[in-house]
């Protein structure tokens, strides 16, 4: 593998956007990680004497109409938005990893039978269904992640499906067999392993729309509940002020936009990379 | 006489595809005994790695079915045996090496890492000593520098390395039976030789019993103690060694032979065997082989001959076996 990883990476370093996705990823993560370390404020600490102040070396990106501090606000919004997006993408990882396999490695019934099921899961308009079963539930930040993360797997089932599909007639997998190794061991150890690199892909991917998809319910008041700071409900809040107090919304808008397209750069990058095929298109 | 390893009776393995029934092995009987080596021999689609993957239930089902027939291993019934329990003979009893090496190894794993899975798997050998034991298996196939090899990618290796490094994978837990379908037809002509000799050396030094698969008749005259040749699913003669090579009663195994191109001889054009290898659907009645046969009568259409013994241990799916050769 060392030979491939090496590859891997010359043609990554290729893709200058790709690489400044990543960078801006690794820059969030930081800033997530150390939230509470570089806020300059309490993020929930009200000040009305101070309310709707614009941008200063005060308060760098101003304040809201409770005379919190942006900045510190939205430092604190990047852990929820990327803890959104990461633990909704790994259930819908588990899940669609889970149904790919079984569907594409024992075909047949099994195949017929759970691919319906995501032809009938691919029906439902998904930003609609996640406000339904949050209207119902209660919004949390739990539901939602949990709400993502079962309405978003089945493009990965799809993509492990079709891998499975021509990795299980591989001579190496018959191999394995006349070994006496187990289904289970077989598509754990020997299908899985050789099928992941498309999934980190979309998985990838999806962590933009997850994020994307937070950020929206939360700004229709359906995702994770004020007080506690999420970029769409910052971005909600300061709605009512965009004529008075820009910096509420453009600031929160600008994270969002920044972090989704970095992760999708970053995984149309890991695409290019990846896929021998599509290299040197560029 | 010993009694044999594995005994092979009226095996008979059928193909259920959309277009019809393909059978693809009909009524074969045979048997190994333990330290020989038996050669499958036969053409392409004649049905010899359908039997080899037979052996080990490998067919896939559907499409394919084992529809009759015992497979004593030891006299046991591999047949009866619940899936667990098939599960546990294949790799530690009885093994199978493939034709292609640059495919039946994982990409993604050290060839290290896979024998190794195979002796834990199956002898419950801790990570330690399991690594020993691989590392002693690469030094058996002959694969220089073990210690640093055992590390290596697939792709790291040459083809004939990696058939080597397939076969220390398939003996590491010191099968009985070994199961080796065309397990040099991927390799250069003078790695093939390497390989075989690798192979007929292994075999002496553990004893263990070989089924070779191949279409190569220099491969069996050079390693194989008894031929079985197959055509259109069924053994069509069967013999040791010299007999088959030396006095063959079967006109299709002549034909095999003498399609053998001759250093010796400045013909221009091979001898081959007229006509084609009969549809698997759509057999042609009595023996398989009438059509192309220059020894055809019209009692050749009429009933399947059975195995007439020439001698002993030497049999012949011929009616006019007297006369052939």
């Amino acid at each position: 593998m060392e030979f491939q990883t090496k590859s891997f990476w010359h043609y990554f370093k290729q893709n200058r956007l790709a690489v400044a996705g990543l960078a801006i990823i690794l820059v969030v993560f930081f800033i997530a990680g150390t939230a509470s370390l570089i806020a300059p404020y309490d993020p929930g600490k009200t000040n009305v004497s101070k309310k709707l102040k614009s941008p200063s070396s005060e308060h760098l990106l101003g304040t809201d109409q409770l005379g919190r501090d942006v900045f510190s606000r939205m430092l604190y919004g990047s852990r929820i938005s990327l803890s959104v997006g990461l633990v909704a993408v790994a259930i819908s990882l588990v899940i669609g990893v889970f149904v790919g396999a079984i569907a594409g490695y024992y075909g047949r019934w099994a195949d017929a039978v759970l691919m319906r099921f995501v032809d009938i899961m691919l029906c439902f308009p998904s930003f609609f269904l996640i406000l339904t079963v949050v209207a119902l539930l209660g919004p949390s930040m739990l539901n939602v992640m949990v709400v993502i993360g079962i309405t978003s797997w089945m493009g990965t089932s799809r993509f492990v499906r079709a891998e499975f599909l021509s990795l299980r007639e591989r001579d190496f997998v018959q191999a394995a067999r006349a070994l006496g190794m187990k289904d289970r061991r077989i598509i754990l150890r020997h299908i899985l392993p050789n099928s992941l690199a498309p999934v980190f892909v979309t998985a990838t991917l999806d962590v933009a729309t997850a994020v994307l998809v937070e950020a929206g319910l939360s700004f229709l008041g359906f995702g994770v509940q004020p007080p506690a700071p999420s970029w769409g409900n910052i971005l909600t809040e300061g709605r009512t002020y965009i004529f008075d107090a820009w910096w509420l919304t453009v600031f929160p808008g600008l994270a969002i936009l920044m972090t989704v397209l970095s992760f999708n750069l970053l995984g149309e990058g890991l695409r290019d990379a990846l896929d021998p095929r599509l290299r040197g298109r560029r | 006489m010993k009694t044999p390893l594995l005994e092979v009776r009226s095996l008979t393995t059928q193909f259920f595809t959309e277009d019809g029934v393909v059978r693809a092995v009909e009524d074969v009987n045979f048997e190994i005994h333990p330290g020989e080596i038996l050669s499958l021999v036969g053409e392409s689609g004649c049905g010899k790695s359908v039997t080899g993957l037979s052996l080990l239930r490998l067919i896939p089902i559907p499409p394919g079915k084992i529809m009759s027939g015992e497979l004593l291993f030891e006299g046991r019934d591999l047949l009866g045996l619940e899936e667990r329990e098939m599960e546990r003979v294949r790799g530690n009893d009885i093994s199978m090496i493939f034709q292609e090496p640059m495919t039946s190894l994982n990409p993604v794993f050290t060839i290290g890492n896979q024998i190794m899975e195979a002796l834990q798997l199956h002898q419950n050998l801790d990570k330690k000593e399991a690594r020993r034991r691989a590392i002693e298996m690469l030094d058996r196939v002959k694969i220089p520098s073990p210690e640093v090899r055992i590390d290596s990618y697939p792709h790291q290796l040459s083809g004939g390395m990696r058939q080597r490094a397939m076969i220390a994978m398939a003996l590491s837990c010191q099968p009985k039976l070994l199961i080796a379908d065309e397990p040099t037809t991927a390799l250069d002509v003078t790695i093939q030789a390497q390989v075989l000799r690798l192979l007929k050396e292994i075999q002496g030094e553990m004893g263990m019993a070989v089924m070779l698969i191949t279409h190569d008749l220099g491969v069996v005259s050079e390693i194989a103690d008894r031929v079985a040749v197959m055509y259109a699913g069924r053994i069509v003669e069967s013999g040791p060694i010299e007999a088959i090579f030396g006095e063959m009663r079967h006109p299709y195994t002549r034909g095999l032979l003498e399609s053998i191109p001759q250093l010796e001889e400045k013909k221009k054009r091979l001898n081959a065997i007229p006509g084609q290898v009969p549809n698997p659907m759509d057999l042609p009645t009595g023996c398989k082989f009438h059509p192309r046969c220059h020894l055809m009568i019209d009692d050749c259409k009429k009933e399947e001959p059975p195995l007439y013994p020439v001698n002993k241990n030497h049999f012949s799916r011929c009616i006019r076996w007297k006369e052939c050769c």
